[in-house]
This record gives C-alpha cells, structure tokens and sequence, in this order.
C-alpha cells in the first residue's frame, strides 16, 4: 500500500502532467512503453532469473493482435489493446515448454522464438491476415492523447502487479525458485506453475503495451514492432537500476533513456560509446544495479 | 514385526539407477513415527539417493515408497511435503539472497502445514538463528545455514523428517545441543532418518539402524549389535569410514 501511494502513484500522476508542460509527445510516450516493458523483463526475470532476450515477440505479437481485431472485426481501440494483452498471454502459453531450459538456453530460444513470430507475421503468404512485409495502416482509431491514456493505465496494472510481487508471499516463493528449485519445492511451492504464472505476467504486459503502441503509432512494419532494440532496451534498463525491486527499472529508464535521448539527438556518434561503456562498467562493478549501492549500505530499497 | 504394522514409512524393494548404475538395488525398510532410524553406510552406499527418492526429487525405478499406506513413489515434491514428507540437505541449500526470516516465511506460507506450525521467531530462537534473521542467508557460516535447512523442513510440519548429515561440522557441545533437539521432535511423533558418519552420534540418538551398502540395507537393528556384524565390520573397513 505504501509502494503504490509513494512510488506508483507518483510516478503516474507526473507522466500524466508532463504532456501539458513539455512539448514531445512522442518520447513521453517512448518512457511509458519502455517503463512497462523494464518492469516486464523485471518481473520475468528480476523474480524468476529468466533472462528473455526475446521479450519483443510478445510486444510485436500484441501490436499485430491489435492491428487484425481493428482491421478485421472493426474493434473500438480499448477492445484492441485487450486482444492484444489476450495474445500476450496465448503466446506466453504456446511458449512455456521454453522454461524447461535454463540460464543461455533460454534466452537464446526466446530469441529464436521472437525472430520465428517475425518471420511469420511478416510472410507474405499472410498478407490478406497481417498485410505481411507491407506494414499496416489504422488511420481508423489514431488518437494519439487516448492512447498515451491507455500506455499509463498499462503502466499502472504493470506496477500494481510488480507491487504486489514485492509484498506478497508468492513474490517471495518466486525468488525462492530463482534462488534454489530444489529447496523451493521442498518449501511446498510449485515450481512449475510459478514460473509459468511469472511468465505469463511478463507476457501479458508486453502485449498490452504492443498494442497501445500500435495504437499511437498508428502505422508500422514488422521490422518497427519486432525490433530486438525493445528486447535489449528494457533488460538494459531494468539490470541499470536493478531488479527485483520496484524503483530500479524505474531509475534504469529514467536515468538511460533520459542520457540516449540527450546524447542520441545531438551528438549521435558519442552515444554509442557512452553506452557500450556504462553498460561495462554495469557489469563489472555494478551487477546488481543503481540501487545496489544502497543495499549494500544495508537499505532496504523498495 | 510389530513396529512394522504401525510404521509410517514403508520402503520396499527400491531401485534407482544412474545410466546402468544402479544406486539403489532393492532397499527395504521401515520407519515408525516417534521413531529415530539411523541410516548409515559407506559414501557412495545410496543414502543420499535414497532421500532424494523418498523426498520426490527423483521417481524410483522399481519398487515401493508408501506413507501412511498410500503409496507416494514419484510424486513431485511440493506435493510430498503437503503431504507431511520434508528433509535437509546434506550441503545445505538456503535461498541465499533472501534473508533468513524470508526463507522461512516461504515454507511456511507454502508448506500447507496440517498442523499450525510454529511460528517464524519461534523457530528462529529455538534453532539460534534470531541474530541474524534479517541477513541474507549468503552471509551465514555452514552451520547456521543447517540449521535454516532444518527451520525450512519444520516450518512445513513434517510427520517423516530426513536429514541427511545435518551433524557433520559441528562441535561437540552443538553435537549435543542438536541431539536434543532431534530427541524433542522424535517426542513429538515426528518419524526421523538421520543420515550420519559420526558413529557416537548415531549411537547417542538413535533407535535404530539401517547398514547399508551398494544400494541395499544389509543390516537393521541396534547399532551394539551392527558393529559385531562381520558383514558391517567388513564394509566398514574396505570403506573410508571406520566405525
Ligand atoms: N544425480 C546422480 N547422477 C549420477 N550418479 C549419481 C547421482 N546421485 C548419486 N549418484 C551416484 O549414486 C551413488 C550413491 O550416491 P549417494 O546416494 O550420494 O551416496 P551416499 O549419500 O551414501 O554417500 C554414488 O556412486 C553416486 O556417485
Ligand atoms: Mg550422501
């Protein structure tokens, strides 16, 4: 109750201000997306260890669920973005047999796995289904306002749900399967449906904030909403500020994609050296994150 | 056999194999509740195999586990330990970035304990582990970590209750101090196997002995008597533990 009243409540109340006092759209919206997805690959993996290299195959498959329920069954744009949370999840459960693997098998299965869902939204044999390598169009429901509305309530449901990881019995027994299988079934907990529901979790936001993205973006290519930039954008953010917690993807998007913004626009050519370094300064002195220099203190860190 | 009748564990003919090893070749016994049964061997003899059998962490390849008569050979572990089954590790395994009070508030809110088990700052002070209840367990010395081991099985309530080599390491005066502990569970009606080198120890509290070696038991009863076994003595003595 306290992290939802001083950390969530905040953080929705600013990003629903920012509009009115600062002029890029866009990159507002970019924050709330990338938010969501940092504290999806938390969840997954700050909660479970499970590393999803391919994050992006449940945020491009809510993208294109979004797209066919518009294009197809003519759907309000809300009931889109339910769809696409709905494919999400139906990819996370076709998927599962995926958690069978461990550590660098996984995330390179999942890798494989988003890439496989790419190649096959953007086959051409389906253009009649997904518009195949051509890109769809959704001139229809574009409302760039009501769609950064949806990006913050998918950001408030991601947050409740990260909340509730970090204060509840079952986000301890998640860690407790992170930490040691073994010990952790003989503490009573079912392994495999935790994994599974953690899974499912991380899929769900994702694909919501596929679709909430294709409903700002409007238009797109397979290549813009499958693009591996998502995948390692969010894990890059949330190991930055530090997961299995609440506020370190936070301050990882905050405080990264503030500097690539900065950097990125100006002077393009020093961003990726700045980056490749912090990132190895990360994992070598910091590799469990921002907020470990509190927690090493002693602090407890929300 | 009396005791047999009213045992809580029923072992029958188990086997386990490794590739074509076989660890356990046909191991019977019994266990009764209130009951400390020793099991002891040389290393390599299928102790550990056989708790990790019984405990559901790996299924049997032949033969029968039975608690309370129904049979729970190859049940997943989270369901053994619903069903009152818990052990240690004969190297601990605490979830080490958790702290202590929340590796065991775990086990407490998942072992679905049919009895309401003791309550964490209960457990902590009996098993000395109050001092450094808000430590992560990665910063507790080995016996301290046993000892989480233990307080994680307990806190499920278990009626069958394995451990395997929690002594091994200790002094002598925490050598006493868990035999007394080990005893007051027993008392409780907890049926206990305790896996351990330490003959003195064994001696000290247990009722019973199972000699193993190569899979199977190859003697049960009083340990007095189990050392004047030519068979024990031999496998005692070929291995590197002398009795
Ligand atoms: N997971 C495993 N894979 C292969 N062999 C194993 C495995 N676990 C145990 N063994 C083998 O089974 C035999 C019995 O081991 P164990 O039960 O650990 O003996 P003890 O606990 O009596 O020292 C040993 O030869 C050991 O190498
Ligand atoms: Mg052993």
């Amino acid at each position: 109750m306290r992290h939802l009243l001083l950390i969530v409540l905040p953080l929705l109340v600013i990003f629903a201000l920012l509009p009115g006092v600062y002029q890029n759209h866009l990159l507002l919206f970019n924050f709330v997306i990338f938010l969501v997805l940092a504290q999806g690959v938390n969840i997954i993996y700050g909660f479970t260890g499970y590393l999803p290299f391919g994050y992006v195959g449940f945020f491009g498959a809510g993208a294109y669920g979004f797209a066919i329920t518009v294009m197809h069954y003519h759907a309000s744009a809300p009931m889109a973005v339910l769809v696409a949370g709905a494919v999400g999840v139906a990819l996370g459960l076709f998927l599962s047999p995926l958690l069978r693997l461990s550590g660098a098998y996984f995330a390179i299965a999942n890798m494989a796995a988003a890439l496989a869902v790419l190649h096959f939204v953007a086959n051409p044999a389906l253009e009649d289904i997904t518009r195949g390598p051509y890109g769809v169009s959704l001139t229809g429901t574009f409302n760039p306002t009501l769609a950064y509305a949806a990006a913050l309530i998918v950001l408030a449901l991601t947050m409740g749900i990260v909340v509730f990881l970090k204060n509840s019995s079952f986000g301890l027994a998640l860690q407790a399967v992170r930490e040691d299988p073994v010990s952790a079934s003989m503490a009573g907990v079912n392994v495999v449906r935790m994994r599974v529901i953690a899974w499912l979790a991380s899929a769900l936001v994702a694909g919501l904030a596929g679709g909430v993205y294709a409903w700002y973006v409007s238009v797109f290519f397979p290549d813009n909403v499958f693009s591996s930039d998502f995948s390692i954008f969010a894990i890059v953010f949330a190991l930055f500020g530090g997961v299995a917690t609440i506020t370190g993807p936070i301050i990882g998007v905050v405080a990264l994609y503030g500097v690539y913004n900065l950097i990125g626009f100006t002077t393009p050519q020093y961003f990726q050296l700045i980056y490749g370094l912090l990132i190895m300064v990360l994992v070598l002195f910091l590799p469990a994150g921002l907020v470990s220099l509190a927690t090493r203190r002693g602090w407890r860190v929300p | 056999m009396s005791l047999s009748l009213t045992s809580l564990l029923h072992v029958t003919g188990l086997v386990k194999r490794f590739g074509g090893f076989h660890a356990l070749d046909g191991l019977s016994f019994h266990a009764a509740a209130g009951e400390i049964l020793g099991l002891v061997g040389p290393n390599g003899s299928g102790k550990t195999t056989s708790i990790n059998v019984i405990s559901g962490l790996y299924a049997p390849d032949g033969g029968n586990v039975t608690l309370d008569g129904v049979s729970i050979g190859g049940i997943a572990s989270h369901k053994l330990v619903h069903l009152g089954v818990n052990r240690t590790f004969q190297i601990p395994k605490p979830f080490l970035s958790l702290t202590v009070r929340e590796n065991i508030a775990v086990a407490l809110a998942y072992g679905r304990a049919q009895v309401a088990p003791p309550t964490a700052e209960a457990l902590m002070d009996e098993y000395r582990l109050t001092e450094v209840a808000d430590r992560p367990a990665s910063e507790l010395n080995n016996a301290q970590q046993k000892m989480l081991d233990l307080v994680r099985a307990l806190a499920t309530r278990p009626r069958l209750l394995l451990l395997d080599e929690l002594a091994a390491g200790l002094n002598p005066t925490e050598l006493d101090w868990i035999s007394a502990r080990i005893k007051a569970l027993a008392q409780t009606g907890m049926a206990i196997i305790v896996v351990e080198h330490l003959m003195g120890f064994i001696e000290q509290i247990t009722d019973r002995v199972i000699v193993m070696n190569a899979g199977k038991e190859i003697f049960e009863g009083k340990l007095a008597v189990a050392v004047k076994v030519p068979q024990v003595i031999e496998v005692f003595l070929g291995g590197e533990h002398a009795a």
